[in-house]
């Protein structure tokens, strides 16, 4: 019963600085990967993107094996798995890989981050978690940092999980430039998600409620997915009319003027860089005049001059993740911490 | 008197215009149990929160052996165990999983933390929850998993906020005689928060008396109840029969009444002298039947009622 001598002696308090910091955040990290593994929404989020990654890969597969027969063969078929859509005999077109992660990704990085911060509040267990000698931002490093772990991982093993389906399929082995194509794919993936669960954390921060930093993620996952396209349209089709008659020149203004707000939408970076990355033959992202094409030699881009085209675009999506990252960073170090 | 080892000098905490915690000075010795007592809202928790370094005072300072409240949070957070008001774990995970992950937070890890969570559980009686996820631990339960939650730093200094808060007398009962153990035998230095008077008398030491961010009184019960009855003035429960409005007019002509209420068919008499022989006396005489005549202020309760009608009045 007594508080043995031995069991109190044996810890000396940590010291320094830098053992506290590691301490808290090693403690948090740990706890929160245990978390997302244990729970509900973890679960539910990873059986969505599993049955929808996989029912993509059997339409690409069903596309390419038509494509074979019908003697369209291409190169990086491998690849174009990732990419193809395919449209049943009924009509029904059945997106590809790229698409369902473009469009439900945002959803896994929500459903990670939504209740961060505010969960803590809620069950009044934030109160508790700073009284210990922790660096406050131990806190909201953990959690970001264990939700990208999560991600991360979740991402790369679909992705690997598919690859060999693919090759069973297939009959087909990757390249090694496929391959790394693929795992330049999969970072991106992991990147696009990541800002979004940087979203979800400052939005957890912001409001005070679960429920309504969910309904806000989903209404920015909404524009960006739906409503920025339209958007786009419609302003620059204010700014640079184009009727039947214009010139080239409108048409070409209206088309950049329409690509560049789109291309304020992590979605449109996001789609733009990873088709790039997984198909060789994609040489540039914007308009292309016939002059420009002329004595263009026909073929594919290797994997350093891809990555160049969309260097611009996953250095936008890190930053966006690291801005909204740096927001709830310094927003949580200067909240104030009641207890209730 | 030990060495005083926690400090406050004019701390204060401002939320706009409302003042929270004003130029509070406060003086803790080494081994003491110090009840904060005040009613809600009158800033207990925000200096606690001060104290801990969690909420930044806007003026002032405070310090807990020598380490600065303010500019050292974690070297005070070291030191200082916390167990908030309506202490909350998370339920997903065991009472043993709870205490692990702040031992881990503390640099405590491996064998010596599962030594100290056995022999925690044990002393707080819950041997035999450990194992259990905490959403099936009743409000006592989870408050004794609490008291094993603050030790498992070691605290030199442990603060309560209400930790008696919506706990049947019996766990409260046993609740207050753990809090009572770490101060005896452990020798720790404790600072209780309530406002649940009864209980924490029984434990405490010293008491302060907070009201609207000030501390209007302070030091060991015995004192407090002095001051109270050191100044002239009298409070007085007292009933007789017949109840009539003429029983009223008799009180009010007895010479030193001040003031009188009638409170549930008792009056409440306040006076500037002691007028019970003279009450007594008078009553008689007229024919009444003396039913109740009993001092006020004579418990904790009194005495800090006493303090808030003061504050209240100014």
């Amino acid at each position: 019963m007594e508080l043995s001598m031995t069991a109190r002696n044996k810890i000396v308090p940590a010291p320094d600085d830098r053992k506290a910091r590691r301490a808290g955040f090693r403690a948090l990290y740990n706890k929160e990967m245990r978390d997302y593994f244990r729970s509900m929404k973890f679960l539910i989020v990873l059986a969505l993107i599993v049955v929808l990654g996989l029912s993509s890969i059997y339409g690409a597969f069903n596309s390419i094996q038509e494509a074979v027969s019908s003697g369209k063969a291409t190169d990086n078929m491998f690849l174009s798995l990732f990419t193809t859509s395919y449209t049943w005999s009924s009509g029904v077109s059945w997106p590809s890989f790229v698409w369902f992660m473009m469009f439900l990704g945002p959803i896994v990085g929500l459903a990670l981050g939504f209740d961060a911060i505010n969960g803590e509040r809620s069950r009044r267990t934030l109160s508790r978690l700073l009284a210990q000698p922790i660096h406050r931002d131990a806190v909201i490093n953990g959690k970001f940092f264990a939700g990208v772990t999560v991600l991360a991982i979740m991402v790369f093993s679909l992705g690997f999980v598919i690859s060999g389906a693919g090759i069973v399929m297939l009959g087909l082995v990757p390249t090694l430039e496929e391959l790394l194509r693929i795992l330049i794919f999969l970072f991106f993936t992991t990147v696009y998600m990541s800002l979004f669960l940087a979203v979800s954390l400052l939005f957890s921060l912001l409001f005070r409620h679960m429920a309504t930093s969910a309904l806000m993620g989903i209404a920015v996952w909404l524009f960006f997915a739906l409503f920025m396209g339209l958007l786009a349209g419609l302003i620059s089709g204010v700014l640079f009319p184009v009727t039947d008659s214009s010139s080239t020149l409108d048409q070409l203004h209206n088309y950049q003027c329409e690509q560049a707000i789109n291309r304020l939408s992590p979605a449109t970076l996001y789609s733009e860089s990873v088709v790039t990355i997984l198909d060789p033959s994609v040489r540039t992202l914007g308009v292309v005049l016939t002059t420009q094409l002329q004595n263009a030699v026909v073929g594919n881009l290797p994997l350093g001059q891809s990555l160049l085209l969309v260097w611009p675009h996953l250095t936008g999506l890190i930053a966006l993740t690291m801005i909204c990252f740096a927001v709830s960073y310094v927003y949580f170090m200067r909240q104030e911490i009641r207890a209730d | 008197m030990a060495e005083v080892i926690l400090k406050t000098e004019k701390l204060t905490k401002k939320y706009g215009r409302l003042v929270a915690v004003d130029r509070l000075n406060l003086e803790i010795a080494e081994g003491e149990v110090f009840g904060l007592l005040g009613p809600n809202g009158a800033g207990k928790t925000t200096t606690i929160l001060m104290l801990l370094g969690l909420t930044e005072p806007s003026g002032g300072k405070a310090t807990i052996y020598g380490c600065d409240c303010t500019r050292d949070p974690i070297g005070v957070k070291r030191i200082v165990g916390y167990l908030p008001d309506n202490v909350a774990f998370y339920n997903d995970m065991t009472g043993r999983e709870n205490l692990r992950f702040i031992g881990e937070m503390n640099g405590i890890y491996g064998k010596i933390c599962e030594e100290r969570i056995d022999m925690l559980l044990e002393r707080v009686g819950m041997k035999d929850a450990g194992e259990k996820k905490v959403k099936e631990y009743s409000r006592g339960m989870r408050q004794r998993l609490g008291i094993a939650d603050v030790l498992m730093k070691d605290p030199k200094v442990v603060i309560l906020d209400e930790p008696t808060l919506g706990i049947d007398p019996e766990g409260v009962h046993e609740l207050l005689g753990l809090i009572k153990e770490l101060a005896e035998r452990d020798h720790r230095t404790v600072l209780i928060s309530s406002h649940m008077l009864y209980q924490v008398q029984q434990i405490c030491s010293r008491v302060g008396i907070f009201v609207k961010g000030k501390l209007v009184a302070c030091g060991n019960i015995e004192a407090l109840r002095k001051a109270t009855q050191e100044k002239d003035s009298i409070s007085i429960e007292y009933a007789a029969k017949p109840d009539n409005a003429t029983l009223e007019q008799l009180i009010r002509s007895i010479p030193g009444v001040d003031n009188v209420n009638k409170e549930k068919g008792l009056y409440v008499i306040h006076a500037g002298s002691d007028v019970r022989n003279a009450l007594a006396t008078a009553t008689l005489e007229k024919g009444y039947n003396l039913l109740h005549l009993r001092q006020l202020g004579g418990d904790l309760d009194d005495i800090y009622r006493r303090y808030f009608e003061k504050e209240g009045a100014q």
